[in-house]
């Protein structure tokens, strides 16, 4: 920081305090600094406007992987197999159900459901598995992601919106903003030819948003994006969220490159609090910015508490895809709640719509 | 920045920490009270821009644990093994020499070599592993011996400890490490380190050493029973000591590791607390030139976000460092390449700098070289998962 440097940045930290919307430029001005306290300082002052309570949200929940069956070969993925491979997989109901009755026995709230692009599921599977689970469980289905919806639709005949609407009736709550990776053609282009654009995926989370469907947003950094890239995600989403409102969280993540075809490095730690410190500010309009306990770890994930993080997701039973990219890091109750307390927050369990349970 | 300290009630002590002026006991305390995690470390850090601008030290180091025999029986250890008992080992000059061999590939500028108590050792012992290190690796300077283990050298020599240590000088003794003070409480020497030199016993080696021209470390263990106080009050007392004798390069915080030990209860130490840690080093122990962020017992994730909460060095790349992980366990990397460590501090908007054990700076060409041929060398990372 020096000379017109400085002064930039002292007019971002300007613009932050006097609560102005930060413009792509000072987006990528912030992705350059390399002060993280201030970078801190700034991204809890949203933080704290956001959220004054002194307070940590996390939510009580299982991933359920339903199937690695995916014909998508997206570059940065270890779980996927293709269809036909003799390690795919679909979970019986039977598997289902023991798992979500694990969740609850240990008081979870919600499930995340989420696999691959199996051509061999159609509409009435979802709808079938989705009544069956709510039939039998008091759990909140968070489920699907937008490259598996639009898929949905595709080989079920149906439009997104008659798709997300079945789906909802059946019991679908909400939908995890994953495979987002970076809302830039480019850089899906480079990393997975075959999955949605940046114009379906938004179109997808705004038909959802539409029918009533809440989701979160994620990001995907680390792999071959540059930082303005990074910005136009970001921007990207702030307008979507302009228009429908209909985000509820906002979890950034590296590029796990262990067993994937992209290989590579994986971000440091300073990147991704850099990244989600930056996301906060850019991202004035999102209410909750989420840490990625899976793949930052306990330690990291704490720090990230002071750079605009209030809430640390989902405890972790059991998680195939992420894993399968070379990091493990369980969350347990106890776990979570120690970090938390150690930061000098309050823990409080919230549901999946981000309402405090206790 | 300045909204930042009147936001979080520490606006004095910003004022205080740029004009240079030394913190207080109490100033200690609201250091560790707060949690205000962030204004903490930007204070740490305009000592550390102060003190060292973005330089970042490290080391291309080797570990050596000559022996894991310890007679101490520290509660918070899970190294040791006492005397008689199976696992105990003793490294004779040979196997370290071959050990050393191991490495001959990679440039070493220091050998780091400490271990445990073990009173079967003969003073010509200790001689006899320095001598041999030296000849093996004649261009790298040792850094051996704690302030307990020289305790013990000299009770094996039956000799005054100043004439040790001028002996082992002649044998290759280059500095000392700070591991063993813990933590200066009567309190908890009485709990986790009894058997161990004492407090009072602990200051008078290191007045020793420095006297006898050797310069050392200063550590403090952390993590487990000891209270805040008793941290801030180690810390004054170290920086006592260095108004005194100048002879401390670096400071320490070690982070416990309760795996394996008579404190497994205990939960391992957070993020938070190990930047904290580091933080308040660095704003306590003004004349200390440095302060280590020892990558291996708080990840280097941490390491690296440290070198914006106070720290300026990174230690080094660390073949076989035993102490923290007795082997089998799956919690540490055992190395990183040299080119992961220059990694880690440039993407930080650092400016690594390579140092020797006596925090010479190793000309760059000379870096630069060295880089090269260790380039193609396997990184010795084992095991990748923190805890």
């Amino acid at each position: 920081m020096s000379g017109n440097g400085a002064s930039r940045l002292q007019e971002i930290e300007a613009k932050v305090l006097a609560e102005g919307r930060l413009s792509g430029e000072d987006g990528l001005a912030l992705l350059q600094v390399t002060n993280l306290p201030w970078l801190g300082f700034l991204a809890d002052t949203v933080r704290r406007r956001k959220r004054p309570e002194r307070e940590v949200t996390y939510v009580v929940g299982r991933i359920i992987n339903y199937t690695n069956v995916c014909w998508v070969k997206c570059t940065f993925c270890a779980f996927y197999r293709l269809p036909g491979h003799q390690e795919g997989y679909v979970l019986s109901r039977e598997e289902i159900f023991q798992k979500i009755q694990d969740a609850v026995d240990h008081g979870g709230t919600e499930v995340l459901f989420q696999g691959g692009l199996n051509p061999a599921l159609k509409i009435d599977y979802f709808e079938e598995i989705f009544r069956a689970i709510r039939r039998r469980f008091p759990v909140h289905i968070h489920g699907l992601s937008p490259a598996e919806l639009i898929y949905l639709a595709k080989i079920s005949r149906l439009s997104l919106r008659e798709t997300l609407l079945r789906l909802k009736s059946a019991g679908l709550g909400t939908i995890p903003g994953g495979g987002a990776e970076i809302l830039v053609d480019d850089v899906r282009q480079a990393i997975s030819p075959l999955k949605d654009t940046v114009e379906e995926w938004l179109d997808c989370m705004r038909t959802a948003h539409q029918v009533g469907i809440p989701s979160s947003a994620t990001m995907m950094f680390g792999s071959v994006e540059t930082a303005a890239q990074r910005v136009e995600h970001l921007l990207r989403l702030r307008s979507l969220q302009d228009e429908t409102g209909g985000f509820t969280a906002f979890v950034a993540w590296n590029f796990q490159p262990d067993g994937t075809d992209l290989k590579g490095k994986r971000a440091s730690a300073f990147d991704y609090l850099r990244t989600v410190a930056v996301a906060r500010l850019m991202l004035d309009n999102f209410g909750n910015i989420q840490a990625s306990w899976l793949t930052q770890g306990p330690k990291v994930a704490q720090i990230a508490l002071h750079y605009g993080v209030n809430d640390l997701g989902s405890t972790i039973f059991e998680e195939r895809v992420v894993s399968a990219g070379g990091t493990k890091f369980m969350a347990s109750r106890e776990e979570i709640e120690r970090v938390i307390a150690d930061a000098g927050y309050t823990p409080r369990v919230r549901n999946t719509r981000y309402e405090i349970l206790r | 920045m300045e909204a930042l300290f009147a936001r979080t009630g520490l606006a004095d002590l910003y004022e205080k920490v740029v004009q240079g002026e030394r913190l207080s006991y109490d100033d200690g305390l609201r250091l560790y009270r707060t949690p205000e995690l962030t204004a903490v470390g930007a204070l740490a850090n305009v000592v550390r821009e102060r003190m060292n601008g973005d330089a970042t030290y490290y080391v291309r180091n080797l570990h050596i644990n000559y022996t894991n025999i310890c007679n101490k029986l520290c509660k918070f250890c899970s190294f040791y093994a006492p005397p008689g008992d199976p696992r105990g080992y003793v490294l004779t000059p040979d196997d370290i020499v071959a050990r050393l061999a191991e490495h001959r590939d990679h440039v070493i500028r220091e050998i780091h070599m400490v271990a445990g108590i073990n009173p079967k050792l003969p003073y010509q012992y200790y001689l006899d592993i320095l001598r041999s290190v030296r000849a093996a690796r004649p261009e790298a300077q040792i850094k051996a011996f704690t302030m307990i283990e020289l305790a013990q050298i000299a009770r094996a020599a039956k000799k005054p400890l100043g004439d040790v240590l001028e002996d082992l000088k002649g044998a290759g003794l280059a500095c000392v490490p700070g591991g063993g003070a813990e933590v200066f409480s009567d309190r908890v020497h009485e709990e986790l380190f009894r058997a161990k030199l004492d407090n009072e016993g602990w200051f008078q080696v290191a007045r020793e050493v420095h006297r006898a021209g050797l310069r050392s470390n200063a550590t403090m263990l952390y993590g487990h029973i000891e209270t805040v106080e008793e941290k801030v009050k180690h810390l004054l007392h170290i920086r006592e000591l260095q108004d005194e004798t100048k002879g401390f390069q670096c400071f320490v915080p070690l982070a416990f590791d309760p795996a394996r030990t008579e404190l497994e209860h205990i939960p391992v130490t957070t993020g938070q607390q190990n930047l904290r840690e580091i933080a308040i080093a660095r704003l306590l122990l003004d004349n200390f030139p440095h302060i280590k962020a020892f990558w291996i017992m708080i990840t280097p994730q941490i390491a690296q976000l440290a070198l914006w909460y106070g720290a300026d060095d990174l230690d080094g790349t660390v073949s076989h460092y035993e102490i923290t992980h007795a082997l089998g366990t799956a919690s540490h990397h055992q190395a990183l390449s040299h080119q992961e460590l220059l990694d880690l501090i440039s993407e930080a908007g650092r400016v690594p700098v390579e140092r020797d054990a006596l925090y010479n700076v190793i000309p760059e060409q000379l870096a630069v070289g060295g880089q090269q041929s260790a380039k193609g060398s396997v990184s010795l990372r084992v095991l990748s998962s923190s805890s």
